[in-house]
């Protein structure tokens, strides 16, 4: 991995094009989409339903080449020019922390486990990433359920040991994608504050693509995306939500 | 972490129960190998205590064990004249089957050559060796007859005086040591009413003939026992078994009594390959087809049970790869699962195996160099079948978490 500017954004997206298909059966899922998000900043990214959220999402998390367009993720170009990335795997474990609807959890982890292992994929030595884990835990206000299996934590653990996961390699980029669908709005508000906490002690930028429309305090930017485009509106309060 | 052992410990139960049904599977493999080679050790062990040097036996047949054998009686003084031969005995074998106290008796009955061999080398576990010439038996402990039980067979009843352990033919009947006397006797019974049918056959031939009809004192003969007809010999043994004297080579009295033409004479070596590469190699040949089938299946059942077991893991798989799991990890888990619930289906099938195997009725033998192979099969099965699960596996997107 190559050396990048600290002060470099999180994530600086141009011009992203993702087409599925080809010929009568083409789709355009991207167009031209181009963002950024600075290191610290929490930003939403809203929309109706296929309008091309999660497909972005897909693309700057590394998950989904785009057919076309640039992205450097903490200053370091991941797709093309002659720095791009050939092992994105390790990049994504090293740089980027995901958060979902669902928490997906491993069911056969405990909690603790579930946050010690994508420390010891990074190579953490076993007890470190224990240790770790359980401050991650701590954090989160869920270490009393550190050895308990998912089925056993309600909606709201599970979220925060997501959460605790995605956090766990000091991710440059939090990318979660409509984390507080599952959670009433006294744990939705919980989680966003939670990414909010995150971006401003770890310095990440954080993409939050949501529906809920109450939790907009909390961003700092708000993305707008129709028919795969994205676009920043002038005033995030009237941005479209999906219903 | 051993995310294998993980997932194992988290679905114990289950887990558990696929090993246990693998075990049966492998049981079964595994009993297979253990009856032929049970088969290998009753088939030469009489042979191998009997502990004769040299077998004469009927021109041009493998008997007495491979193949039915006749020879005169006074052959064995033959054969005892043989420069070499330092002692020479009858020997009588023969199946038998009788219903006694309500079970079923199948035995092959051998006779002892007495009085120069009362069973003092048979290995006794209880009792002593024959000490009268009629009447008395050692038996083997797999035909269930205790110390002073008495069997009727034939005209006579015999008394168990000695028990030995694992004394039994290729076909796994346990054997009943009495003198030749009796063996020929239980041999050669017949009921009164055949007797007299006989007799009278005997005296219709006579009449037909003109040395019947000239001689009326032979027909009345013709009628009596057939002891009373010097003309006739004695009842054939099975064949004459011979111990060569030390310094004698076995192999050298073969020749001898082979260049006499109407008999066949081969070693204790001999004797043992001829019953090896007889029946018991064809049994052998069917078992080891069988074993591979189940072999295969064994494989193919291993390869579904990963192949599901992978599949309720997929998204699983996929949120690891999501979180940067390298592709080694990934097939760890799933290669070490498999060799996980191979090596514990093999433990299931040995520990099972210990308490069942000895209820069959015959013998399951396993060896210690037949467990090791099979071991290594299992674990190369277990790699195999973990193929499937892991082409799989590999070919799921991170993206997969997304999409639910």
């Amino acid at each position: 991995m190559s050396s990048a500017p600290k002060d470099a954004p999180a994530v600086q997206a141009h011009d992203l094009t993702k087409i599925y298909g080809s010929g009568n059966t083409e789709v355009v899922a991207l167009r031209e989409a181009t963002l950024t998000i600075h290191r610290g900043e929490v930003a939403a990214l809203l929309g109706p339903s296929g309008a091309g959220k999660t497909t972005l999402l897909t693309v700057i998390g590394l998950v989904n080449p785009p057919t076309a367009g640039r992205l450097s993720i903490a200053g370091q170009p991941v797709l093309d020019g002659p720095d791009a990335l050939t092992n994105l795997r390790t990049f994504r474990r090293q740089r980027l922390g995901f958060v979902f609807q669902q928490s997906n959890l491993i069911p056969f982890l405990t909690a603790c486990e579930n946050v010690q292992v994508a420390m010891e994929l990074d190579g953490w030595p076993r007890r470190a990433a224990r240790r770790r884990a359980m401050d991650q835990l701590e954090y989160l206000e869920v270490a009393d359920r550190a050895d308990f299996y998912p089925t056993s934590l309600s909606g709201g653990q599970q979220q925060r040991v997501a959460v605790a996961r995605a956090l766990a390699n000091e991710p440059t980029v939090v990318l979660a994608d409509e984390p507080t669908a599952a959670l009433d709005s006294r744990r939705g508000r919980q989680v966003m504050g939670l990414f909010r906490k995150v971006a401003h002690d770890n310095g990440a930028g954080v993409l939050v693509v949501t529906h809920d429309h109450r939790a907009l305090d909390v961003f700092d930017k708000t993305y707008e995306m129709e028919d795969g485009v994205v676009r920043l509106p002038a005033d995030p309060t009237t941005a479209t939500v999906a219903r | 972490m051993n995310l294998a052992i993980r997932d194992v410990r988290h679905h114990a139960g289950r887990f558990a129960l696929t090993a246990f049904g693998l075990g049966v599977l492998l049981m079964v493999v595994m009993g297979m190998g253990g009856i032929y080679r049970g088969l290998l050790n009753e088939g030469t062990l009489l042979i191998d205590r009997i502990g004769v040097d040299v077998w004469v036996v009927q021109r041009h047949t493998r008997g007495p064990f491979a193949e039915l054998s006749r020879v005169p009686r006074s052959l064995v003084e033959r054969v005892a004249a043989v420069p070499g031969v330092a002692s020479a005995c009858e020997f009588v074998t023969h199946t038998i089957q009788r219903d006694h106290q309500g079970r079923r008796l199948r035995m092959a009955v051998v006779g002892l050559s007495w009085p120069t061999d009362k069973g003092e080398r048979l290995p006794l576990v209880a009792g002593r060796p024959l000490a009268q010439n009629h009447y008395e038996m050692i038996v083997d402990r797999k035909l269930g007859l205790s110390l002073g039980a008495s069997l009727p067979l034939g005209k006579d009843t015999y008394t168990v005086v000695g028990v030995t352990r694992g004394m039994t033919t290729w076909g796994g009947d346990g054997a009943v040591f009495v003198t030749v006397n009796d063996a020929q006797a239980i041999q050669f019974d017949q009921p009164a009413e055949a007797v007299r049918l006989e007799r009278a056959a005997r005296r219709s031939r006579a009449e037909r003939q003109d040395l019947g009809r000239a001689q009326p004192q032979l027909l009345e003969r013709s009628a009596g026992p057939a002891v009373n007809f010097p003309a006739l010999g004695t009842p054939n043994v099975s064949a004459v078994s011979a111990r060569v004297a030390p310094g004698a080579a076995a192999d050298a009295v073969c020749a001898t009594i082979s260049a006499w033409g109407d008999v066949t004479a081969m070693t204790h070596a001999r004797q043992q390959d001829l019953i090896l590469s007889g029946p018991i190699e064809r049994s052998g040949r069917q078992l080891g087809l069988f074993r591979t089938l189940l072999t295969a299946v064994s494989a193919i059942v291993m390869a579904l049970i990963l192949y599901t077991l992978t599949l309720e893991k997929l998204h699983d798989i996929a949120m690891l790869k999501l979180i940067g799991a390298p592709n080694r990890v990934i097939l760890g888990l799933i290669m070490q699962q498999a060799i996980v619930l191979g090596m514990l289906g093999f433990g299931v099938a040995y520990v099972l195996g210990q308490f069942a195997f000895p209820n069959f009725p015959r013998r399951i033998l396993l060896v210690p160099m037949d467990l090791l192979k099979l071991a290594g099969i299992v674990l190369a099965i277990s790699i195999l079948a973990s193929g499937l699960g892991i082409w799989r596996a590999l070919r799921v997107s991170p993206g997969e978490v997304l999409s639910r």
